[in-house]
């Protein structure tokens, strides 16, 4: 008994996995001390800033940048034909495209980089900008992606051929100048067959509007050219430092080894800050040619209009059913607006993402997905805002199909799911799309959630609301929204995934300092998500060294190993699983060292929490810390000194973290005002290895799912103009519109993953936005409505409650 | 989001002020809170070569409280909400305030500068209208006072003269019951649709009724007609439905990101019935 308090007690001394250990990161945040890149300021530093289109669409006719030159403090202004001669007036997308650093003959939207001005201050540069003469000849604009496909305008030139065929684009045959892709899955004749014998259909087509992952700080960079040893140092807001390293290289021919890249503190990126921008690229040349260094920050409102978008996918669905709704088919097409570049970032070999998710947490035999790519004359993007590559679409549609379908078969929404859920013992699950589901346990969360808010309960109340609502009695009408989300997270097995040809595995290095410390160096970089902290409990558990002797470091190319970086939930799912393997092989060695100093064979030792004790004589025993001081201080026969360790960590499959929500939310139909009165999350990631990080996590996805199912959306106008371009349109809730979250969660591992950790950053953004939607949707089931479009703010709520007649 | 180059001026008192705008005219400006000039001048949509800082002017930033009440321009939000004397004289001031932006702009944002910017998303312009207030000016020739019902011409211009500093606003201790009622999008919005009402109640009856629109025209919109629609009345739904219609006869709301014409016209509608019931509830 004595012996089991001393064992937790050593245990809990470590502050690993499964502690809420406090955020180490927070207190240089809290405090202003947190360096970003704007923070960086190097000797004789040049400040760039951009000529940006006014058009949507247009010819450039002449560029004059005489007055701009002119101006005292401007050192150089760089239009495509300075670039042409290096290569760079183009560089190529993550999609397989190519894209315009500045622009080349033409503009193709509303804010594209015309010409890059360099002066010796951020005012300076601003005023140049206004000098720089730009005549344009305007075209027709093209906003809408299936006028894109009918239309007579040519966007992408470059893309036809000079006798007017269309060459083949990344993905395959293109059926239109305008069109980029066609990607499909799954078995079509089948799908179609099983939806025509259907005894149910349920068919809907869904808007999941345009919006932007808007991060606190926005993106940027500074560049810097060191002529003398020929070394490039490129600081910049990176959510994947090595790959930026990588493409540099490959885009400018400056060879790898010479090339540093540094994410130093990045404030936020959800998807926004995994791209290469124009203005990483101008700014490395505009070093290159003045031999200072160039800093490039771009505003907020150029952050909204310019660099990546997410969403923008018009889904449309098919869901067959028996008559008593167990779901025979799926069927989904959808129309993917790109904007003028495909500059979306994912795996190479999936043009739209992990879509084919979308069978969701459905046992749903027959499926088939397509996929139309289309250019318009929109921003380019396509990232994947706070979800892994498209999953947040792909949920979205499926939640609303089954809402759908719930009000086809007249059936209670809940209790559809339930009847259709794979069942724990159908895993591994094999899904009609091509995805291996690792784990699951849908029922028992489900069962879960439903109980802790009452459902039943609150379905009693909303019949009594609509009843008084009829009889005038109140103009309140209440939703309750449903969600079960099945993620699809942590790219992924070099065998399917890569990104340019680098497979998508990452990595963790180790350290053991001779007093029993360490540092830990990864391929991954913290946008916020508590790498830090987290990391050094994993490690902690492993190596039995206390989280708070562990330094985690990432973000530096020229001392961490090589990874792929962070987004897509893969940090824990990938580089957690490297970071355990590289502390399981420290403690292999570490396993030697005790047995040679404890004088016995090397199995007659075993790992007990923070020492190896030797097996049926737990007083005999050598500390890790004791470990590590004797790897550097004495000779032990076949055995290197030092402790170190390294891990390439190539997962064998996804990881598939799930959830159950439930959102309660009170609408006023004559002002489309909504309050959401409760919101509950279930997640589960598998094994936590901090609770109150995954509270965390969870509080700001639900916040983001709030702010696009609500309102955040990046509109544009029939000329292109983005309507949506500040802060005062562009929807970021406050406290004040936040609902107070109540979590929990089910614990089911993942088998394949070494701590079974699944990852969590994004689960409550996919699985919030469907359930807000189902929220509002669900308050007007009892009048009819199958379904509205987000975003749901004031005016479109109320146009749905004017259309069904609500307002007497 | 960068400034054009600006030439800084702090004069201490309201000559120095006055010099700098006869100086140079209509390339100065006066500064208050900034936190809608800042803004203007950070998108390039205002160029102002002279800024003129009024912080340190002095007179313009106490508030008193009478049968009459007057504000000195340079009184903040963020004083309106705190000021005890204000707040129990004249409730509808801190009921606005409350609901302008958020707090970190409350405590630049002035008075005179939310009235005088001419911006229909302004909240005090309709709430001076309500209350009949009357605004100060000063100028090179000296002082003139200016009804708020007369002051505002279309957006961004108002009967103000380039050359002239608004020093304070001043209105009666309003009576009876009041509303200030506003739909936003989120906290820091402009108004989709606000009304402010102020009522007095005889007996059973509407003594007199004052109404103002925000942001549903190029100008804060005064209503007399809507008010007059319930003076005499018990303030019943025929009656309330009489000045909700007056009122749609006098906005004209345009299309933008809070949305349509239509929806403007019935959130207005909404957002008076509900002040008006507010104000009657306290009258
Ligand atoms: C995020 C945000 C949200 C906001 N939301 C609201 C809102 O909901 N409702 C609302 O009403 N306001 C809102 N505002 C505006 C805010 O209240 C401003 O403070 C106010 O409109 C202007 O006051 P200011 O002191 O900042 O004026 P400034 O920005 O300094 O000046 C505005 C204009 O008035 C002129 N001016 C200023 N003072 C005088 C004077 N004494 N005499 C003559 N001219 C003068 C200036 O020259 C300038 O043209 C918001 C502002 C922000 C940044």
């Amino acid at each position: 008994m004595n012996k089991e308090i001393t064992r937790q007690e050593r245990a809990d001394a470590l502050g690993g996995m499964g502690c809420k250990r406090k955020r180490v990161e927070d207190a240089r945040f809290t405090q202003g001390k947190g360096n970003y890149v704007d923070d960086i300021k190097l000797p004789g530093m040049l400040f760039g800033d951009f000529v940006r289109s006014p058009y949507a669409h247009a010819r450039i006719k002449s560029i004059n940048t005489d007055r701009a030159m002119a101006l005292d403090g401007v050192v150089a202004v760089l239009t495509a034909d300075d670039l042409r001669p290096l290569g760079l007036h183009w560089m190529p997308t993550l999609a397989g495209d190519k894209q315009m650093v500045l622009a080349d003959g033409k503009v193709l939207f509303q804010g594209q980089e015309v010409a890059y001005v360099v002066a010796k201050d951020r005012y300076i540069a601003a005023d140049a900008v206004e000098l720089v003469d730009v005549e344009y000849e305007e075209l027709p604009v093209v906003v809408d992606p299936f006028e894109a496909l009918k239309s007579d305008t040519v966007l992408r030139e470059d893309l036809v051929a000079e006798d007017g065929s269309l060459p083949d684009g990344a993905h395959g045959p293109r059926k239109h100048h305008n069109h980029i892709f066609t990607w499909e899955v799954g078995e079509k004749d089948a799908t179609e067959q099983v939806v025509s014998d259907a005894a149910v259909v349920a068919e809907e087509t869904m808007y999941y509007h345009r919006t932007h992952p808007c991060p606190l700080e926005t993106c940027g960079c500074v560049a810097s050219m060191d002529k003398v040893n020929g070394k490039l140092t490129l600081y910049g807001t990176f959510q994947a430092p090595h790959a930026i390293r990588t493409v540099v290289s490959l885009i400018s021919g400056i060879e790898e080894h010479n090339i540093r890249v540094v994410s130093p503190d990045i404030g936020g990126g959800f998807g926004n800050k995994v791209g290469a921008y124009p203005g990483y690229v101008c700014s490395v040349v505009a070093s290159i040619v003045t031999g200072v260094p160039v800093k490039w920050i771009e505003d907020r409102m150029e952050n909204l209009m310019t660099t990546a978008f997410a969403r923008d996918y018009w889904m449309k669905g098919k869901i067959a059913a028996t008559p008593e709704g167990k779901i025979t088919g799926l069927w989904c097409h959808v129309t993917a607006d790109h904007g003028g570049f495909d500059a979306c970032a994912d795996p190479t070999k999936f043009p739209a993402g992990f879509m084919n998710i979308c069978t969701g947490s459905y046992d749903i035999p027959t499926a088939y997905l397509a996929v139309d790519g289309v250019y318009t004359n929109k921003a380019p993007g396509g990232v994947s805002y706070r979800c892994s590559f498209r999953v947040t679409e792909a949920v979205y549609f499926i939640e609303r199909m089954i809402e759908v379908l719930a009000i086809e078969l007249n059936m209670d929404a809940a209790e559809l799911r339930r009847i259709n859920f794979i069942k724990k013992d159908q895993f591994p699950y094999q899904s009609a799309l091509g995805w291996e589901y690792d784990s699951g346990d849908y029922h028992t969360a489900w069962d879960k959630a439903l109980k802790a808010v009452d459902y039943e309960g609150l379905r009693a109340e909303q019949a009594q609301r609509v009843e008084d609502f009829k009889a005038g009695k109140t103009r309140k009408l209440m939703g309750i929204g449903l969600t079960h989300f099945t993620e699809i997270v942590g790219a992924g097995p070099v065998k399917n995934c890569d990104i340019l040809g680098l497979g998508m595995f990452d990595s963790c290095e180790i350290r053991i300092h001779p007093t029993g410390s360490a540092i830990a160096r990864l391929g991954t970089i913290s946008q916020g998500q508590g790498h830090a902290t987290t990391f050094a409990q994993i490690l902690a558990t492993e190596i039995g060294l206390p989280a708070d002797n562990i330094t985690i470091e990432e973000g530096d190319t020229d001392t961490a190993p090589y990874g792929l970086g962070t987004y897509g939930s893969r940090s824990t799912p990938v580089a957690g699983a490297a970071t355990a393997m590289a502390g399981r092989k420290i403690r292999a060695k570490a396993q030697m060292i005790a047995a040679y100093l404890l004088e016995v064979h090397d199995d007659d030792v075993e790992f007990d929490v923070d020492r190896f004790v030797v097996k049926g004589a737990p007083e005999k025993f050598k500390t890790m810390k004791e470990i590590a001081f004797a790897a550097y201080n004495q000779a032990i026969p076949g055995i290197e000194p030092g402790l170190e360790a390294v891990s390439y960590y190539d997962p064998p499959n996804m990881t598939y973290p799930f959830g159950a929500y439930i959102c309660v939310m009170d609408i006023d139909v004559d002002t489309g005002v909504t309050d959401i009165r409760r919101f509950y999350a279930l997640d589960d990631c598998g094994t936590r290895i901090n609770p109150m990080i995954i509270e965390g996590q969870v509080h700001g996805g639900l916040t983001e799912a709030l702010a696009v199912a609500l309102g955040q959306e990046i509109a544009y106008d029939d000329m292109g103009n983005v309507k949506t371009g500040t802060l005062m349109d562009f929807f970021l809730p406050t406290a004040w519109e936040v609902p107070n979250y109540e979590t929990d969660h089910t614990v089911t591992p993942s088998p394949h993953h070494p701590i079974g950790a699944k990852g969590v950053g994004e689960s409550p953004h996919v699985g919030g936005v469907p359930c807000f939607s189902n929220a509002v949707n669900d308050a007007f089931r009892a009048f009819g409505l199958r379904h509205t479009h987000m975003p749901h703010d004031h005016w479109r709520i109320w146009k749905t409650a004017n259309e069904l007649g609500l307002h007497g | 989001m960068i400034p054009g180059a600006f030439e800084y001026h702090r004069p201490k008192d309201m000559e120095g002020v006055l010099a700098v705008l006869q100086e140079h005219g209509d390339d100065a400006r006066v500064i208050a809170g900034g936190h809608s000039l800042i803004p203007m001048m950070k998108l390039r949509m205002a160029d102002i070569p002279h800024l003129i800082d009024l912080q340190d002017v002095q007179g313009l930033n106490s508030i008193t409280v009478g049968d009459t009440i007057t504000i000195g321009a340079m009184v903040t939000q963020h004083h309106i909400i705190e000021n005890h004397a204000l707040a129990s004289a004249a409730p509808i001031m801190r009921e606005a305030s409350l609901q302008i932006a958020d707090p970190q702009v409350r405590y630049m944002g002035t008075v005179g500068g939310n009235v005088a910017n001419g911006d229909p998303g302004n909240d005090m312009p309709g709430l001076m209208q309500c209350l009949d207030a009357t605004f100060t000016l000063v100028g090179p020739d000296g002082e003139r006072e200016v009804a708020a019902r007369d002051f505002y011409e279309a957006a961004y211009m108002t009967d103000r003269e380039d050359e002239e500093v608004l020093t304070q606003v001043r209105f009666d201790k309003p009576q009876g019951g009041f509303a200030y009622e506003k739909q936003k999008r989120k906290i820091g919005d402009y108004a989709t649709a606000a009304a402010a009402v102020q009522i007095v109640k005889d007996g059973d009856t509407c003594a007199s009724a004052s109404i103002a629109m925000t942001n549903l025209s190029d100008t804060p919109i005064y209503s007399e007609d809507a008010g007059a629609a319930l003076a005499g009345t018990t303030v019943d739904d025929t009656a309330i439905e009489a000045a909700v219609a007056a009122m749609l006869g006098d906005i004209d709301p345009t299309e933008d990101n809070r949305g349509p014409i239509e929806f403007k016209r019935h959130a207005a509608a909404v957002i008076l019935r509900r002040a008006i019931a507010r104000a009657w509830s306290r009258a």
